[in-house]
């Protein structure tokens, strides 16, 4: 399926991880030798591709002055040299937590409200005969790529005039619906990757849908809910626009928009984006290290979120 | 703490009203009678779905084609004035040509890049393959946000005379340059170029790793064979290999694609989309929330849904496509 492609994700084909995918389909793959050619380009360009980050990492741990006199670099000839942790303590007394809260109240239950909607429509895609079920579905394949500016405008009144607009529902109920769409494709292109026979034979023995539903269709699916869920999360949590709309910057700010607003600011508090910009990072990093199986397969598939 | 907790009763009171709700929907079917119970089950089962989308997608994508033809207010209509202001504004034609240059090159360089880093990685020892194809895509997970302050420190630029902080000054200046405010350059568009870089660096990681997937689902006795009938490693490469992953370097392009159409984070934090760097999304916020312009914003939105329409088109031919073929 990865090989012919579409944009469509999620079956159990997908990607697996980072680690060399497609070993197990064939095993006795010869590695061609790339020798010094390959080596060397790929060092130039990982190293071309980390520089910048080290950069913000190293800036982050000087002092205001040390950053705005010599550049980060400079700190190879004299390590530990003008070295603090004090724009991370800055950050985080001045806002940096309430904003570290917030952003995990918008994503978490925008991450768990959708899952169990998508999971009943995927298992009545697959599962279950009705008229209009693939006209449904093809409208689902069809607003996977619709942009979620679409509905901003009037959700914008829609949420003025019932006195939502400002309020962490607002945002939770707008990310959980504009992430149906994927998750319903990505649960539903992996259950019919599933063994038809279980669940005929679940039917012969008088399950019923409800039972089949809860008890196979959901433990068998745990891979594919898992990559929705952590792929949803990352999402809501790196999302800058719906939250900068729906809760802006103040009281409610989540990180990525207290840290736009440090970007923004131009001079002052400037060596404070570094350390902003990196308690924004930690918890996407922690969990794409940690969960880097479930993490690209996620990301591979929800890329083409609108 | 208030905030946390009911961030917590959102997810127990969400997750639970939601198996509830499901439960009655499931117990009216089942007591509904005889052969009606399985005609409409499968539409209670996937009521709730289609309720959400349509409440909060379909409803809303209508309403602003609507306030398209609307004053700031959607108070009294004006029927397409609010297109004709905007194509005719210099700046929004700048920013369309932006973001028609972003739509072009940004998936280019990511593919050609994604492919390049999969191709060399293939021939690195295992271990070495995995670390770096793990710092490759290790800007996948950041928010655009995060990107942006971390190309803030590259773009930086102080008065001539004066220690560059910025990488790219230090180096310009180094070679013996003068010092350039990157980011205000826009002869040739030199500046929104530097923005592209910085997506190029977010994306090519996701490239890299559907394209190298791609590459080792190659069946080994077609390159095999290439070999034997005395095809270099190059023409291997261009006419064995490349035919057979084409389908995912067109998916990963398109990927890609929807992504700069409505890329926002980047601009809106670098640029503000200042300096004519502007982009279809930015322009979208500043009507809506500066502006407080809901007609000129849906109008914008209207037109970016014209843009993702032959996008859609494609998507669905694929997915039926992929479906017979199954």
């Amino acid at each position: 399926m990865t090989s012919t492609g579409t944009v469509q994700p999620g079956g159990a084909a997908a990607v697996e991880g980072l680690e060399t995918a497609g070993r197990a389909v064939q095993p006795k793959r010869i590695r061609r030798r790339g020798g010094w050619f390959a080596w060397i380009t790929l060092g130039v360009v990982c190293f071309l591709w980390l520089v910048p980050s080290i950069g913000l990492l190293i800036t982050s741990f000087r002092t205001p002055e040390a950053a705005l006199t010599s550049g980060w670099w400079t700190v190879i000839t004299k390590p530990f040299q003008d070295w603090t942790t004090s724009n991370y303590s800055q950050v985080w007394n001045g806002g940096g937590s309430n904003a570290f809260v917030n952003s995990l109240v918008v994503s978490l239950p925008a991450t768990v409200i959708p899952i169990f909607i998508a999971a009943f429509a995927a298992y009545a895609f697959t599962f279950m005969e009705f008229p209009g079920r693939d006209l449904f579905f093809i409208l689902i394949v069809g607003l996977l790529v619709v942009p979620l500016q679409v509905a901003l405008v009037p959700l914008l009144k829609i949420y003025g005039n019932i006195g939502l607009q400002g309020t962490f529902a607002s945002v939770w109920l707008a990310h959980a619906a504009f992430g149906l769409p994927l998750a319903i494709f990505i649960l539903r292109g992996y259950m019919t990757t599933l063994p038809r026979g279980v669940i005929e034979s679940a039917k012969i023995d008088g399950a019923s849908h409800y039972q089949t539903f809860w008890r196979l269709i959901v433990p068998m699916s745990v891979p594919a809910l898992a990559s929705f869920a952590i792929f949803q999360f990352l999402w809501t949590w790196n999302d800058l626009l719906v939250a900068l709309i729906f809760l802006g910057p103040g009281e409610k700010e989540v990180l990525t928009v207290a840290v736009a607003g440090l970007v923004g600011a131009q001079q002052q508090g400037w060596q404070l984006i570094t350390a902003g910009a990196f308690i924004s990072m930690v918890v996407p990093l922690l969990v794409f290290l940690g969960l880097q199986r479930y993490f690209v397969r996620g990301l591979t598939a929800g890329a083409v979120k609108g | 703490m208030i905030k946390v907790i009911n961030a917590l009763l959102a997810i127990v009171g969400g997750v639970a009203g939601i198996l509830v709700l499901y439960w009655v929907l499931n117990f009216l079917a089942e007591r509904l009678p005889g052969k009606w119970e399985g005609r409409l089950k499968p539409y209670f089962y996937i009521l709730p779905a289609l309720a959400a989308i349509g409440l909060f997608l379909i409803y809303p994508a209508i309403q602003t084609i609507i306030y398209s033809f609307a004053n700031p207010t959607s108070t009294k209509w004006v029927g397409l004035k609010n297109y004709t202001d905007l194509l005719t504004t210099k700046d929004f034609q700048i920013t369309l040509v932006n973001t028609l240059l972003w739509i072009i090159i940004v998936p280019t360089f990511v593919v050609v890049l994604g492919l390049a880093v999969a191709v060399l990685a293939d021939r690195l020892s295992s271990g070495g393959e995995r670390v770096s194809k793990t710092i490759i895509f290790l800007p996948m997970a950041i928010s655009g946000v995060a990107m942006a302050a971390i190309w803030r420190f590259v773009y930086e630029v102080r008065p001539a005379g004066t220690t560059q902080i910025g990488l790219q000054n230090a180096v310009w200046t180094g070679l013996g340059g003068n010092p350039v405010a990157w980011l205000q350059e826009d002869t040739f568009k030199l500046n929104t170029f530097f923005l592209m870089i910085i997506l190029i660096w977010g994306q090519t990681g996701f490239a890299m790793v559907l394209l190298s997937a791609a590459i080792k689902g190659v069946p080994e006795d077609t390159l095999e064979a290439a070999r034997i009938d005395g095809a270099n490693e190059r023409q291997t490469f261009f006419r064995v290999v490349v035919p057979q992953i084409w389908g995912t370097v067109i998916t990963v392009f398109i990927t890609v694609l929807i992504g700069v159409m409505k890329i926002f984070d980047v601009v809106y934090v670098m640029t503000g989309g200042n300096f004519n760097t502007n982009v279809i999304a930015v322009s979208f916020f500043n009507q809506l929330i500066t502006n407080g312009d809901a007609g000129k914003a849906a109008a914008i939105v209207v037109m970016l849904m014209i843009a993702v329409i032959p996008v859609m088109i494609y998507q669905v031919r694929h997915f039926r496509a992929e479906e017979a073929s199954r």
